[in-house]
């Protein structure tokens, strides 16, 4: 079983983030980065299924030098080798990266893709299906749940008031969601090991494309920050039930949300 | 220019998202078209045209009686390919973020996924969106055609604009598609979390796997039950509840957080609520800096004395 995990890094979800003097990026210096927590995810369900079925785990990346950090991560948890590709300046959107890791893997030998449902920091829901279909594949999204026997994967996913349980033939794309398992740590050894594994970066050209070929129809105008909250608005009274009493109150009367 | 919106539906029965995607592509297009795919759906679909559905296009094919990503995007392409709306809008449910993912990709056009607002600029789509769990909203240009929009559930007000929405059956070319729905356990009945108008949610506080006073009040109230990711880690409840940057993100008039902290990742999923309440034991909760009404208390009196003022007051 060969497995391809898309793996990105992202700042981590408790940083601050601020924008940046051009109006259209963020401020990147004292971020902390982690892989994005459904990749995370998606590196595990690789690795158990490399346990079950034997094979191999690599992580394809598109990103800067830095996204080597997540990468080695991933290969301390497990996976067996990575592949860069670094864009340098080209600008890119979803469906940029879904072409730049569609071209990347189209040569590489495959049963399985792997992806998170989404990236926490452009909240896109965009490259896991859009690399399928590059590919022309099948997929399924938010996955908690898969089984693999006779060369076909049934999953079950979560959907809108429960689950579906779906089945097509490898290889195929799953995306994942919570639920599906808990990641592993990294353990000391496994960061030695994790070292000495092969790691390949690439540049746009060495995989046949161009800026060009790839470049982003989706534009960012500009970032603002939402309006803050003015929340602490404390109920006071003398027992449990006047607070509520006077809170249904004011959430018929003045919200008037009920 | 002709907007196309894509419906959802399930068992004949459109989801809110889809009148609301039609009253905000009324605000983009001068000609709203509607596209629904499904099984024995044509009797339902006449239902868009009081949304201002100018045109009802019905796929209607047994192949199409569940959604699957591959035989949607199949003839959805195809009927996209003859119609040459300038934008396709969808619903941002699970399915329909998925869906609007791959068509993209097949059309080769821009996409802006899960926005809170869309216009039009000159001939252009202008959407914004929330990033990075809500910390920060982007303002994007799509650029090409068709703009391929999804809209956040419960952000845009669905207002009726009787057309006449004449009901018109197209060609389901459902083409190569590989991926088979082998069963579906739907709770018939139940409120989604990201359409639901009223959202009580529990977290750590709640102490155990027991959330019955929780429910009694979203009973009491038509709301749908969330958790915070803690509960979830609890195995109190299941992962689809979560609320949060790693769950789902709601956006109801009304949300009661229970024994809740108020961490970011939390708040990333649920401060675009209209109102915000917030029930916790310590009054230094962050929560609290969020909530539009608060009251300090033990959860396990206070839920239940709210639950009966409620129905007193109905
Ligand atoms: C990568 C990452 C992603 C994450 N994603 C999410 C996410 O999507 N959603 C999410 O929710 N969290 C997420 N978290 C976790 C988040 O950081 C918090 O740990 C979590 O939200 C805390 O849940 P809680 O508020 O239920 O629990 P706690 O923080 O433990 O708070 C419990 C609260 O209950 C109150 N309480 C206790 N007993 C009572 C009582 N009897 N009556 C009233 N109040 C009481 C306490 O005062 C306290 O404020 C994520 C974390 C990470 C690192
Ligand atoms: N730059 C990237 N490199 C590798 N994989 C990515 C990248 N961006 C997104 N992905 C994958 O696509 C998933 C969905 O991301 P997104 O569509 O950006 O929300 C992620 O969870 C990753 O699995």
């Amino acid at each position: 079983m060969e497995i391809l995990v898309l793996l990105k890094q992202v700042p981590a979800t408790e940083s601050m983030i601020a924008i940046a003097g051009d109006g259209v990026s963020i401020k990147t210096d004292g971020l902390k980065y982690v892989i994005n927590p459904y990749d995370e995810i998606a590196v595990e369900e690789a690795l158990k299924i490399r346990e079950d079925q034997g094979g191999a785990v690599t992580v394809v990346t598109v990103g800067p030098a830095k996204a080597t950090e997540a990468m080695r991560t991933a290969m301390a948890m497990g996976a067996d080798k990575g592949i860069l590709i670094d864009p340098g300046d080209t600008v890119c959107d979803g469906l940029s990266v879904a072409k730049i890791l569609a071209a990347a893997v189209k040569e590489m030998p495959c049963d399985l893709i792997v992806a998170g449902h989404r990236a926490v920091d452009d909240d896109n829901f965009q490259v896991g299906p859009a690399v399928a279909e590059l590919l022309g594949l099948p997929n399924i999204s938010m996955v908690v749940k898969e089984e693999i026997s006779d060369g076909k994967i049934s999953w079950t996913c979560t959907v809108e008031g429960g689950t579906t349980e779906v089945e097509a033939p490898l290889p195929a794309l799953i995306s994942t969601q919570r639920g599906l398992n808990e990641p592993r740590y990294a353990s000391l050894p496994g960061i030695m090991k994790a070292k000495k594994k092969p790691l390949e970066t690439k540049s746009l050209a060495d995989i046949g494309l161009d800026a060009d070929s790839v470049a982003a129809k989706v534009v960012v105008k500009g970032l603002r920050v939402p309006a803050e909250r003015q929340g602490g608005r404390l109920i006071e009274g003398d027992s449990v039930q006047t607070k509520v009493a006077e809170l249904v109150k004011l959430l018929k009367e003045e919200a008037k949300v009920i | 220019m002709t907007v196309l919106v894509i419906a959802e539906q399930v068992d004949g029965v459109f989801r809110k998202v889809t009148f609301e995607a039609l009253t905000a592509a009324r605000t983009l297009g001068s000609e709203v078209h509607a596209l629904v795919l499904g099984s024995g759906i044509e009797a339902a679909a006449a239902e868009l045209g009081a949304y201002g559905a100018a045109k009802i296009l019905v796929a209607d094919d047994d192949a199409l009686a569940d959604y699957t990503v591959d035989a949607y995007t199949n003839v959805a392409a195809d009927i996209i390919g003859q119609v040459n709306p300038a934008a396709v809008i969808i619903g941002a449910t699970t399915q329909g973020k998925e869906f609007s993912a791959r068509l993209s990709a097949r059309l080769d056009a821009p996409m802006a996924s899960d926005c809170i607002a869309v216009k039009l600029e000159g001939d252009q789509v202008v959407a914004s969106r929330s990033m990075y769990g809500g910390k920060i909203i982007a303002d994007v240009v799509l650029t090409g055609t068709p703009a391929v929009v999804s809209l956040r559930p419960n952000t845009f007000t669905a207002e009726q604009a009787p057309s006449d929405g004449a009901v018109e059956k197209v060609a389901a070319k459902i083409g190569d598609a590989r991926t088979r729905v082998k069963g579906k356990q739907l709770e018939s009945g139940k409120i989604d979390l990201t359409e639901a108008e009223i959202v009580v949610s529990g977290g750590r506080g709640m102490g155990g796997e027991d959330f019955s006073s929780i429910e009694a009040l979203a009973d009491a109230l038509g709301a749908a039950v969330g958790a915070s990711r803690s509960a979830v880690d609890e195995g109190w409840r299941p992962a689809s509840d979560q609320v949060g940057q790693t769950g789902k993100t709601v956006s109801p008039n009304l949300y009661i957080a229970c024994g809740i902290s108020g961490a970011i990742q939390h708040l990333a999923g649920m401060s675009s609520s209209k109102v915000i309440v917030a029930i916790n034991k310590d009054p230094e909760a962050p929560i609290f800096s969020k909530a539009d009404y608060g009251i300090v208390g033990d959860l396990f009196e206070v839920v239940p004395a709210v639950t009966e003022e409620i129905k007193k007051n109905l």
